[in-house]
């Protein structure tokens, strides 16, 4: 198997899905003549052309809706924002159009659309440009939220995705984009929505952790290890739907859970999946759930405040010797 | 015809909204008559029955048969049929909250949309959407959106896709002067511009934002002329006139079909009711209501079509006694369709539901 960059894996995805069917096209800021601000659509324009890979105007409401509008009569628009940060701009659409759209219609439009980008924290940007909004678009019915963390996943994710029915948000991590992992060369590659997968096995602690965390929560379970606690790490990959059995299953084998994520802690989906532990697995518990988050405060852009504000190995590693009582 | 920007209106024309006040609205000759009966009685009997569908509302809000908010179409009538009245039937219909006439106008039967309103099953959404949100696939109308200028990127979307496909089909996309403030009116009319896009904007300056006036809201107060940004072609039409709106909307689509180009339509209007339902309308004068309703839409049709022989006060009460019965039996389904069931709850959030 070839082994490639999660960047790599993400175009390989485009590329294979816009010659697959042509009702898919790619809209954004920079993605066609610039080859894409964080060079995932490298390429694009040159093999599939300009009606197919489409430069917008810095318009992030108007093209999102032009998207969906686009979708409602018979497209599969791929809209990419620049960075997650500027989809804010084009909540609005996101949230009252795709995701509603079928629901409030009784069923007779479908809205096959991906909204993708890179999102979670990046390097030195400051508070507008670095932060994690996952929780936001998981909270709405009608929308589906991807975070792949290997560039396998992230290629048979996106596929997924594009071809699904459903408007999917697909977060990429900025910081993982140069992540070198095997990805499979077979065109018709898809991991289905909605299942997540053991990313390592164990008996003692269960991590949950998604995105940027899964290769944290990995190195640290390899810590843990040398140390005699053996983690399972989980990854559910899909936020919307949640593959919470898998997680339950995994708690009901080792007693004890950390959820790891990047985000704020408040109203954060690993509030949401301690809830639903707390809920359906509470038996099984040898310890309170315990979560590690982002700081609960705006990104600040000093380097030594910008990596007190996101979560480590070593906040993972305390969180499971915390849960184990080592 | 070029690309470039077109203003049909004088300067007089342009100003619905300017200096000397919302009321200065000129009257102008009315439009010709270049159409066979059938096409203008069908038009007169859609405006008719739209009126009375709309009165008829009214009175089963009042009765606690139609809940959440209820905006009517009294005074408008002209806009929506007129511009409707121009479309082919696979041409799409994209509006706002205050939709009823439209979707009636468009081909959605009067019954679907009165149980629709009712909230039944029997309803054009299944009962799920109500009001502000009545859809039609079989024939592509495609919304009643309810957050202000919402629908005009989810329009130049629906022109972006006849573009895409290469079918000829034309976009219309009817909006309210108070969505002009919006950024995604901008945002949209730019885009269609820049990628020659074949979407109608109507804009139905009614001039009132609920309860803000036009003065109160826009720093420039001709919306057509805001289509020079963009370089759009635009023109002010009497919305009160039915065939003036039929015949700029013509102009428009034979632009969007023939050259894929987007046109800019100012269509001043007057809403006679509130803003919705529990409008007490203190904001407006009843003299002010009066003095549009000279011209009302109905009454300027009525006239030229009686002036033109086309039409006469028998034929008239036959159209009228016809409504009734339409409206009445729309009533009935409304009335008989069964609520939707409570199974229905957890259907239609997705197409590929997974666990």
């Amino acid at each position: 198997m070839p082994v490639m960059t999660m960047r790599d894996a993400l175009n390989l995805a485009l590329k294979e899905e816009l010659a697959r069917d042509s009702s898919v096209f790619l809209m954004g800021e920079e993605v066609a003549e610039y080859q894409g601000a964080y060079k995932v659509t490298r390429g694009l324009l040159e093999e599939f052309g300009p009606k197919r890979v489409i430069d917008t105007p810095i318009t992030e409401l108007g093209f999102a809706g032009l998207g969906v509008g686009a979708a409602m009569a018979g497209l599969r628009p791929i809209i990419e924002f620049m960075t997650f940060n500027f989809s804010i701009l084009a909540t609005d659409q996101i949230i009252n159009s795709a995701a509603k759209m079928r629901y409030m219609s009784g069923g007779q439009f479908k809205i096959p659309i991906v909204f993708r980008g890179p999102g979670g924290s990046a390097y030195q940007v400051s508070s507008q440009h670095s932060q994690a909004l996952e929780s936001w678009y998981a909270y709405f019915p009608g929308l589906k939220v991807v975070m792949p963390s290997t560039p396998a996943d992230a290629k048979g994710l996106l596929k997924s995705a594009i071809r699904d029915d459903d408007p999917v948000i697909f977060i990429e991590q900025e910081r993982m984009y140069g992540m070198k992992g095997e990805v499979p060369e077979d065109d018709d590659f898809t991991i289905p929505l909605g299942v997540g997968e053991v990313k390592r096995e164990g008996t003692d602690a269960t991590i949950i952790a998604r995105s940027l965390m899964v290769p944290t929560a990995l190195q640290a379970a390899e810590q843990l290890e040398k140390e005699g606690i053996s983690c399972e790490v989980i990854d559910p990959r899909t936020i919307r739907p949640l593959d919470i059995n898998l997680i339950i299953e995994s708690i009901k084998k080792t007693n004890r859970a950390v959820v790891a994520e990047e985000s704020h802690p408040f109203a954060s989906v690993g509030a949401e999946i301690s809830a639903e532990i707390a809920e359906r697995a509470f038996d099984y518990l040898d310890a309170p759930v315990k979560r590690v988050s982002g700081a609960d405060v705006p990104m600040p852009y000093a380097k030594n405040l910008e990596q007190l504000v996101i979560p480590d190995v070593a906040h993972i590693v305390a969180a499971v010797k915390e849960v184990a009582y080592v | 015809m070029s690309s470039q920007p077109t203003e049909r209106s004088n300067s007089s024309k342009n100003s619905p909204a300017g200096s000397a006040g919302v009321l200065e609205r000129p009257e102008e000759p009315a439009a010709q008559l270049n159409e066979d009966r059938d096409t203008l009685v069908k038009i007169f009997h859609q405006m008719v029955l739209i009126r009375r569908f709309e009165e008829k509302c009214a009175e089963s809000y009042s009765l606690g048969k139609i809940g959440g908010f209820c905006h009517l179409y009294i005074g408008q009538e002209a806009v929506g049929v007129g511009a409707i009245s121009a479309l082919r039937l696979d041409d799409y219909v994209l509006t706002s909250y205050r939709e009823h006439g439209q979707a009636i106008a468009k081909g959605i039967s009067p019954e679907a949309v009165m149980a629709e309103l009712y909230g039944k099953a029997g309803g054009c959404s299944h009962g799920k959407g109500g009001s502000m949100h009545l859809f039609d696939a079989d024939v592509n109308f495609l919304g009643g959106h309810a957050i202000v200028g919402g629908q005009i990127p989810l329009a130049t979307g629906v022109a972006f896709a006849s573009k895409y496909k290469e079918t000829d089909q034309v976009t219309l996309c009817f909006f309210g002067e108070a969505a002009v403030n919006q950024g995604a009116f901008h945002e949209s009319l730019n885009m269609a511009q820049l990628w020659k896009l074949p979407c109608i904007y109507i804009c139905e300056n009614n001039m009132y934002g609920m309860g803000t006036s036009l003065q109160r809201a826009m720093s420039s107060q001709n919306v057509a002329s805001k289509a020079r940004s963009y370089e759009l072609a635009s023109e002010s039409v009497d919305g009160m006139d039915v065939l003036k709106m039929r015949e700029a909307t013509q102009r428009a689509i034979k632009r969007a079909r023939e050259e894929s180009l987007p046109t800019l339509i100012e269509a001043r209007t007057y809403r006679y009711m509130g803003h919705s339902m529990s409008d007490p309308g203190n904001y407006r004068t009843r003299a002010e209501i009066e003095k549009y309703q000279e011209r009302d839409p109905i009454k300027i049709f009525t006239k030229t079509l009686k002036d033109n022989g086309l039409l006469s006060d028998s034929d008239i009460a036959e159209i009228e006694a016809q409504v009734k019965e339409e409206v009445e039996k729309a009533i009935r389904f409304a009335d008989e369709s069964p609520l939707p069931d409570p199974k229905e709850l957890y259907t239609d959030i997705y197409a590929n539901p997974i666990n």
